[in-house]
């Protein structure tokens, strides 16, 4: 029996070789984000049946417990669940990228630029609607990413002076923030904390629409263009002599990934390791190639991030935690880990 | 590259200048702020106390925050040299090694379980969190072949620093408590500490002052190698784990007092070595010159950023400090 199930369709002109195992794992992943949901529409100071909450997604049950499910829960799992998605998504192309598995936008300053870059925007134009949020944080993470990238550059880019540089520009965007903070009239506000460690706390429909269509458009962009990564893991000489245009599909993937990280700051702020960790578990579930790795990173990360608000809006009860401690305290240590068993490298 | 101040007598001529220097910056820290005073005012305050604004100012506010700002400076600078020195690492710094965020978590921890308020216990909770976090990134940054490297301390760091933050965050949220007030202490201050708080670490920093000069000497014998120092009869293990306590009481007396305050150590060091050259003994005393200065350029800098709120000086030191560490970082991986 093969492994792989091939997939033509002349009429699109498109033919993929599909891995079983990557479909397997995506359709397990697939039902726990459902299970994810019906927990967290569940779990909260009103408990509610997990049969009634399956009732209520398909339109019937309760209409007191329907208004706190739709109107709560649910977008807040939706956010929690895009952001994660997304934040996975931008570490699955970072990590590949700089073929170094300690990438992660978060930890290069990807993610401190846009969350300075959204605070200056609500500090300048606190009238202004959360839509254009995500554009202002992209800019931020564009701004940020080019002047690591520049930076770095010395005769070349070394994936490591690139990793360096970017936890200096971390710091300063971190610092930046803070200063932004502390001017501003919400210093020490809960929604300061959204930019200084991650939250979706009060997510409501508005952020799930700003975030849905970059989530949409962004993550199948990335699987097209994530053909190319396959050969860009190989090293750039390698990747040149195989016909592909190192610089150009650098560039492009660099791109999607900061557009990823800037779009998931701007609704969710910087929810720490997610990037690190989801496609960590994505590669020991699927293989390193990665046409199945980045849909299993994007579900994982999905899950994470909601499972983590689960457990942040809910074990402290009443008391709401941002969802970035969670993933912290998973991630760091996890990151720790990964600095040990790379000790050889 | 040979030092600016090339010969013993320009060294000490330098020192002159960099005890003036700082000098000058303490009296412009003491005369300079929102409440704008003169030199006559100072001065009056305690010849002539009159009991008006100006004078409760300047000695209840103005010098304790010059004071303390010189000795966290101090500490700052001469533990930096010592770290930088010790790990052969031109990146290293309190800061981004995260053992000044091991030690704000220690006292973070302490206030919500144990109801510690005073500052005395501080500095031993805060110095039990600094060796703890210390070790772990010393660990993780030395394992592996090629032994204590900058870039696994740097990230080791980064993640420590993470977890401690996140951690940070939760106790603080769990536990309601001045909220703002420490999140100010959190991005590092000198604003608004007594003399009776400084009073009670500096036996602990002075302590460490001397310890840090004394061993100067011997970690000069040590930059030449691990063999060669002991070959010249050095005890290598005894002089790494002095400078160890030295660099870690440093640090636990200014996070007790100031709060996690990054990139001083990581500058003040770049700096003396450019001045003085690469002998340890005077980078040593060079830098807590340097280290006391820049806090207190940073500081007199933090009261104007933000007029007429206040800017905590750990932001300052970050923004100031982050081209230095990109600089060395660019040089850093020049060389292998």
């Amino acid at each position: 029996m093969s492994k792989y199930i091939p997939f033509r369709a002349k009429s699109l002109g498109v033919s993929v070789l599909l891995d079983k195992r990557t479909i397997i794992v995506a359709v397990v992943l697939v039902v726990i984000s459902l299970a994810v949901a019906i927990a967290n529409a569940a779990i909260g100071s009103m408990r509610i049946h997990p049969l009634s909450a399956v009732r209520i997604f398909l339109g019937m049950g309760d209409p007191t417990e329907a208004t706190i499910v739709l109107n709560f829960r649910l977008p807040r799992m939706l956010v929690a669940f895009l952001v994660g998605m997304l934040l996975a998504g931008a570490g699955a192309v970072l990590q590949g990228m700089i073929r170094n598995p300690l990438a992660s936008p978060d930890i290069m300053g990807i993610t401190g630029g846009a969350s300075a870059a959204a605070v200056l925007f609500i500090t300048l134009l606190p009238t202004a609607s959360v839509r254009y949020l995500p554009f202002a944080a992209m800019a931020g993470a564009v701004v940020a990413t080019a002047v690591i990238y520049l930076l770095a550059w010395k005769k070349g880019v070394s994936a490591m002076r690139l990793v360096l540089i970017g936890v200096g520009i971390e710091a300063s965007m971190k610092a930046l923030t803070t200063l932004l903070i502390v001017r501003s009239p919400f210093y020490s506000s809960s929604k300061a904390l959204t930019w200084l460690t991650g939250t979706v706390y009060g997510a409501n429909w508005g952020n799930v629409w700003a975030l849905l269509p970059w989530a949409a458009v962004l993550l199948p962009l990335t699987a097209i263009a994530g053909r190319t990564l396959n050969v860009l893991q190989l090293g750039d000489d390698t990747a040149a002599g195989a016909g592909s245009r190192v610089n150009r599909d650098r560039l492009l993937l660099l791109a999607l990934c900061v557009a990823m990280a800037g779009a998931a700051v701007a609704v969710g702020g910087a929810i720490g390791f997610v990037a690190l960790l989801a496609p960590h578990i994505a590669r020991m579930l699927t293989g390193p190639s990665f046409g199945g790795l980045l849909p299993v990173s994007a579900l994982a990360g999905g899950i994470i991030v909601a499972l983590a608000d689960l457990v942040a809006r809910t074990a402290f009860a009443p008391l709401d935690l941002p969802v970035g401690i969670f993933t912290s305290m998973i991630g760091a240590p996890f990151f720790m880990y990964l600095l040990y068993r790379n000790r050889k490298a | 590259m040979s030092p600016l101040l090339r010969n013993g007598a320009l060294k000490l001529i330098g020192l002159c200048a960099a005890a003036l220097l700082l000098v000058a910056f303490v009296c412009s820290s003491i005369v300079y702020g929102v409440i704008s005073t003169n030199w006559q005012t100072a001065v009056d305050a305690y010849l002539h106390f009159n009991g008006s604004n100006e004078h409760i100012a300047i000695r209840e506010l103005r010098v304790p925050r010059a004071l303390v700002a010189v000795c966290v400076g101090v500490s700052l600078g001469l533990s930096g040299t010592l770290l930088q020195a010790l790990t052969r690492n031109p990146l290293a710094d309190l800061g981004l090694m995260g053992i000044n965020s091991g030690a704000g978590l220690a006292v973070v921890a302490a206030i919500a379980f144990f109801s510690v308020g005073s500052l005395n216990q501080f500095t031993w909770i805060a110095f039990a969190g600094a060796v703890a976090s210390g070790i772990v990134v010393y660990v993780l940054g030395s394992v592996g072949r090629e032994g204590l490297s900058p870039l696994k301390v740097t990230l080791a760091g980064a993640a420590v620093t993470a977890l401690a933050s996140s951690l940070i965050h939760a106790l603080l949220l769990v536990d309601k408590r001045n909220m703002d007030e420490v999140l100010f202490w959190l991005a590092g201050s000198v604003q608004g500490r007594k003399l009776s708080l400084l009073a009670d670490v500096l036996p602990y920093m002075a302590v460490a002052w001397v310890g840090a000069l004394i061993l100067s000497g011997p970690i000069n014998t040590l930059m030449l190698g691990e063999d060669v120092a002991k070959g010249l009869g050095q005890r290598t293990v005894v002089v790494k784990a002095a400078a160890g306590v030295v660099i870690m009481t440093l640090c636990a007396a200014s996070v007790a007092i100031a709060g996690p305050i990054a990139f001083i150590g990581l500058v003040s060091p770049h700096i003396c070595r450019y001045l003085v050259g690469r002998d340890i003994r005077w980078m040593a005393v060079y830098s807590a010159f340097v280290g006391a200065i820049l806090l207190l350029a940073a500081d007199i800098a933090a009261r104007f950023a933000a007029m007429p709120g206040e800017m905590p000086i750990g932001v300052m030191t970050a923004l100031i400090g982050t081209p230095f560490f990109i600089y060395a970082a660019r040089k850093e991986w020049a060389k292998s």
